[in-house]
């Protein structure tokens, strides 16, 4: 018997061993992996991610990265200037395979004001190529690693003061494939948490400058995905058919929060944790690390908008740190029946909710003079306010938040309308023949901003284009008194 | 006799200020000991008296320059000297872009034509212990470094775009009388990358001496002092040819004891 098993393992072994010679040689350290090929790597800017390696052979892996210092906005009316990885935030998306030899271009552009570098973490060497990337604007610096092991990267500028240069934007991901590539899903997408610090508080409109002590205190005014306030909501939400497999390259660029990853309404099936090769099963918010990532897989069983939030919670609600992947398809009520919300949106359970009110109601600092400019400070406000419940366009979540856009109850009484604004509302209501039971809080918005919010929103998506004024405002508040 | 005595000897004195002195594009600058965020030994520099140009050298006074020595001309000056981007925001030798303004710094100059340019005044550059004892003060003390305004001035030039296009003199004065000396543009040292480079530096300490993660903050005094990191930093990554939009300089000069 023993004899017996021996010898079918010794067939298995020449068995093996001659199918490995036909086929290809195994390579036990990824230094040796030869290179076949010269080849530009494609970058994407979020939330695309450049296709996959697949089965293709290790390359020499050209990639050419340009510095841009540019402003752009970071949430409603509020601009920021960004340092910037190929000109988004977070950087464009690099995607290679164990065993390539890649040649990185680092371009600063001639506007540049400031010298750049950049360390990636898939990098073996000293500085994890800062030292051989500093480059002073209007020049460029190559250098060249190989590389050993799979998983997902940051890479960020380790320029001095490093941490501003993470503060203002200057962060990414790359991907480092396993040979074969990884296993194939129908949807991926490249999203990155960072925070911001800025002179002005959260919302303040303006050019707002870094605040170097809010960062040092690590006092983030702005927590993101992509960069803004609003990237991955409205047009720049992501997308998933129902079955689909989504996988979400999610990295977090700090400089100074851990993120707690959650995506509301769904469980992630598989995490590779800390972007390494372990990987753990059925997790509901995984835990990413400035300066790391996770691959995040999982398969949309219901159709809906499911919620990207750090679930350290205000940030979500306070500061940005919001997204949407909208699932569209057949229901499936074996799965979801499509009663309730999940609970999160109500840590505190039920009633109505107050902020706490430890400081006074700032006014808004320029009080709106038009109709035109009620309509855009109203939409600044409700990108901050309003957006996370009533959604980009007032739809609403079905059997969540009602709706805004043609709505029955809005249109048929203003001070009602007021009154939820100013002291929240909670209880059955019927809106548009759907019935709805939750919660909606007590906004703490000043009088002037609340008649901003309710005239952008009886002025859009087909309402009865109401104004509403501050006295009106005022009226209803003092009536409750 | 005693009045044309008097008289003569207020002429003499005249003369010695016109030979001597400082001219009147120029500043005194009392030295001083003081502790710069980088210095050599990362502890006290004495800056002795100098003068120091008012303002950053204009385009205009740049071509004046080039006028009196061709080898500088953008046609003729040696790539060794100064790479291709040399004088990018002139159309030629003697006209600027459109656009461009003759009163504003010239920019796109390497460190040879800088050196070259004060050589020929009779000038050279500030050292940059001089420069940045010079760039310490704001508009009323001379070591302005703690005030948090003072700071964040300065970082908000970092941001701001396309400055160098600006007027010199916009700025309100320092201390000294200096225009400029931030919110404007980058300016040349003579010794800007002994920081990084120099023999001496490296010796005080075991690992690395650079401006990159950790090490970054390691010689350095003061680390909330992020304005001076990003000099230091944008110093170090520069090469004496290199001619950059958002560089310009000024020059220095030593006060001759007669």
């Amino acid at each position: 018997m023993k004899s017996k098993l021996k010898f079918t393992v010794l067939i298995a072994t020449v068995f093996l061993f001659s199918c490995f010679k036909e086929k290809k040689e195994k390579y036990t350290a990824a230094e040796d992996i030869p290179v076949s090929q010269e080849m530009i790597a494609e970058l994407t800017a979020p939330p695309h991610v450049p296709k996959p390696v697949g089965k293709r052979k290790a390359k020499k892996l050209i990639v050419k990265m340009e510095i841009l210092e540019a402003e752009g906005e970071i949430s409603n009316g509020v601009r920021y200037v960004y340092w910037t990885f190929g000109g988004s935030v977070p950087g464009s998306f690099i995607r290679a395979r164990v065993g390539d030899e890649i040649e990185f271009h680092l371009q600063n552009h001639p506007d540049n004001k400031l010298p750049h570098n950049i360390d990636l973490h898939a990098v073996n060497g000293p500085g994890g190529g800062a030292e051989s990337s500093f480059v002073a604007p209007g020049h460029e610096k190559v250098f060249s690693f190989k590389v050993l092991a799979p998983g997902l990267y940051v890479y960020h500028c380790a320029t001095a003061p490093v941490g501003m240069h993470i503060a203002n934007g200057m962060y990414g991901l790359i991907l480092i494939e396993p040979e074969g590539g990884l296993p194939p899903v129908d949807k991926e997408y490249y999203v990155m948490q960072g925070d911001f610090y800025t002179v002005g508080a959260n919302g303040e409109r303006g050019l707002q400058p870094f605040d170097m002590q809010k960062a040092v205190d690590e006092k983030a005014d702005y927590v993101v995905f992509n960069g803004s306030v609003g990237a991955l909501t409205g047009d720049g939400a992501l997308t998933a058919k129902v079955g689909e497999t989504v996988r979400i390259f999610m990295g977090n660029g700090g400089p100074g929060l851990v993120s707690s990853f959650h995506i509301i309404g769904e469980i992630f099936d598989k995490v590779t944790v800390e972007g390494g090769s372990l990987v753990n099963e059925n997790v509901q918010t995984t835990l990413i690390p400035a300066g790391g990532a996770a691959m995040i897989e999982f398969k949309v069983d219901v159709p809906g908008s499911y919620v990207l939030v750090d679930h350290s919670i205000f940030r979500a609600f306070n500061k940005g740190a919001l997204g949407l992947l909208n699932v569209t398809g057949d229901e499936n009520e074996k799965i979801y029946s499509g009663e309730l919300m999940d609970n999160i949106y109500l840590p505190e359970g039920p009633g109505i909710q107050r902020m706490p009110t430890t400081s006074e109601i700032k006014e808004s600092d320029i009080p709106a003079k038009s109709f035109e400019e009620q309509m855009k400070f109203g939409k600044q406000i409700y990108g901050q306010t309003c957006i996370a419940c009533h959604q980009a366009e007032g739809q609403g979540i079905p059997n969540a938040f009602p709706p805004l856009a043609k709505s029955d109850y809005l249109n048929a009484d203003v001070d009602r309308a007021i009154e939820a604004v100013l002291f929240g509302l909670s209880g059955e209501i019927t809106v548009n023949g759907e019935k709805y039971n939750s919660i909606m809080t007590a906004q703490m918005i000043s009088q002037e901003e609340v008649a901003n919010v309710m005239t952008y929103v009886y002025n859009s998506w087909g309402n009865n284009k109401t104004v509403v004024t501050p006295e009106m405002v005022k009226k209803v508040k003092e009536k409750r008194k | 006799m005693r009045t044309k005595f008097f008289r003569l000897s207020f002429v003499l004195i005249f003369v010695h200020m016109f030979s001597f002195g400082q001219s009147e594009d120029m500043v005194r600058i009392n030295g001083a000991r003081y502790i710069p965020l980088y210095g050599r030994d990362s502890t006290v520099v004495e800056v002795k008296d100098f003068d120091l140009d008012k303002y950053p050298v204009t385009n205009e006074q740049y071509m004046e320059f080039v006028r009196k020595f061709p080898e500088w001309q953008k046609s003729n000056a040696k790539k060794i000297f100064a790479d291709g981007m040399y004088l990018r925001n002139w159309k030629n030798n003697f006209e600027l872009n459109d656009g461009a303004d003759l009163k504003s710094p010239v920019t796109y100059v390497s460190w040879f034509a800088a050196k070259a340019y004060c050589d020929c005044q009779g000038k050279r550059l500030p050292t940059m212990d001089e420069w940045e004892y010079a760039a310490m003060a704001d508009e009323t003390t001379k070591d302005a470094r703690i005030k948090k305004s003072y700071n964040e001035k300065i970082l908000s030039w970092y941001e701001a775009p396309r400055s160098n296009e600006n007027q010199i003199g916009q700025n309100p004065k320092n201390y000294w009388g200096v225009y400029d000396l931030h919110g404007l543009v980058w300016e040349w040292t003579s010794d800007f990358n002994s920081v990084l480079l120099s023999g001496e530096s490296r010796k005080d300490k075991d690992g690395d001496n650079n401006l990159f993660c950790g090490s970054a903050s390691l010689g350095a005094t003061d680390l909330m002092n992020y304005a001076a990191f990003m000099r230091y930093a944008f110093r170090g990554s520069i090469k004496a040819n290199f001619a950059i939009k958002n560089l310009g300089f000024r020059c220095a000069k030593d006060i001759e004891t007669p």
